[in-house]
């Protein structure tokens, strides 16, 4: 592979259709998947720091806020 | 195990690991597609093809692993009231289903150039289709009620039926002989394929474990934390705070 050019690379021996497509659709739905869950415990996380500051006799020893 | 059945011990373990997870993940990912796409020789069958075993038979393992990690903290969620069991069970299942689409996504592009078509009615293929509509299943089962503990029963049931088909899959390849090709890696006597193939086949293995338990502790501390506030607003409606 050392002495293979860049376009020979991409071209994967002619079967670039067919291993790229793989690489990016696996990296898009794990992707995908992992801000999806970012997004939810942002969203949480900024839920419940409202809440506390709403309800300041909540004292709860838990370590989250 | 039921030391972290309390959320906020668990809690404060995960936001520990959550960024360890990130950077294993990151880390073995790139050496991984390194060694996948240019450091490693293409087959003297399959040619260039055989780059997508890297993403393929690492997704496949991710995508059986998922559900056994599922369907057993399904089980233990509840058998004994376990919340954070009950968490981890629905936290697994998105990711699950996920590595099973990249599973039957990959084997149909390989499938392609390789038995010249995207899909057939093989054994195997067949029981990881089933396996999508095991997880997909129950993901529907657990929101289908408006009390969440029915909905976490309904959908353990079903888990843990479903966990027949793991060894289907599996076994598969022995059982029925059809078109997909036997296990070659984990096999008696040592594994078949070149070191120089096993290197980043095994790198990607563990990229994917290291990923899903990243995706799994950030999962699982968003519904702990939408857990709190559930509690929190039915305290506030209530007037008790």
């Amino acid at each position: 592979m050392e002495t293979a050019s860049l376009g020979e690379w991409l071209d994967m021996g002619g079967y670039a259709s067919y291993v790229w497509p793989v690489y990016g659709i696996a990296l898009a739905v794990l992707v995908g998947v992992l801000v999806h869950g970012l997004r939810a415990l942002r969203g949480e996380q900024t839920a419940l720091d409202g809440l506390r500051r709403d309800l300041p006799s909540e004292r709860e020893s838990n370590g989250e806020a | 195990m039921l030391r972290y059945a309390n959320p906020n011990r668990f809690m404060r373990l995960a936001r520990v690991l959550t960024p360890w997870s990130a950077g294993l993940a990151v880390l073995l990912t790139a050496a991984g597609l390194w060694f996948a796409l240019v450091d490693s020789p293409p087959d003297y069958q399959q040619g260039e093809t055989v780059r997508i075993m890297y993403v393929h038979v690492p997704a496949a393992w991710m995508s059986l692993f998922c559900y056994v990690v599922m369907a057993v903290s399904a089980g233990v969620g509840v058998i004994w009231k376990h919340p954070v069991a009950d968490v981890a069970a629905k936290a697994s299942a998105p990711v699950g289903a996920a590595f099973t689409v990249i599973t039957l996504i990959s084997g149909a592009f390989w499938g392609k150039p390789m038995w010249g078509a995207w899909w057939v009615w093989d054994a195997r293929l067949t029981a990881e289709l089933v396996l999508l509509f095991l997880y997909l299943g129950y993901i529907a089962l657990i929101h289908a009620f408006d009390d969440p503990a029915r909905g976490l029963k309904a959908g353990a049931v079903l888990a843990l039926v479903g966990v027949i088909n793991v060894p289907i899959i599996k076994f598969s390849v022995d059982w029925w002989n059809t078109l997909h090709q036997p296990a070659s890696v984990v096999k008696m006597g040592g594994p078949s394929i070149d070191g120089s193939m096993l290197v980043p086949l095994l790198l990607m293995a563990l990229a994917f474990k290291a990923y899903y338990i990243y995706v799994l502790l950030v999962k699982m501390r968003a519904e702990i934390t939408a857990g709190k506030v559930r509690a929190l607003r039915l305290r506030q409606v209530h007037g008790t705070a």
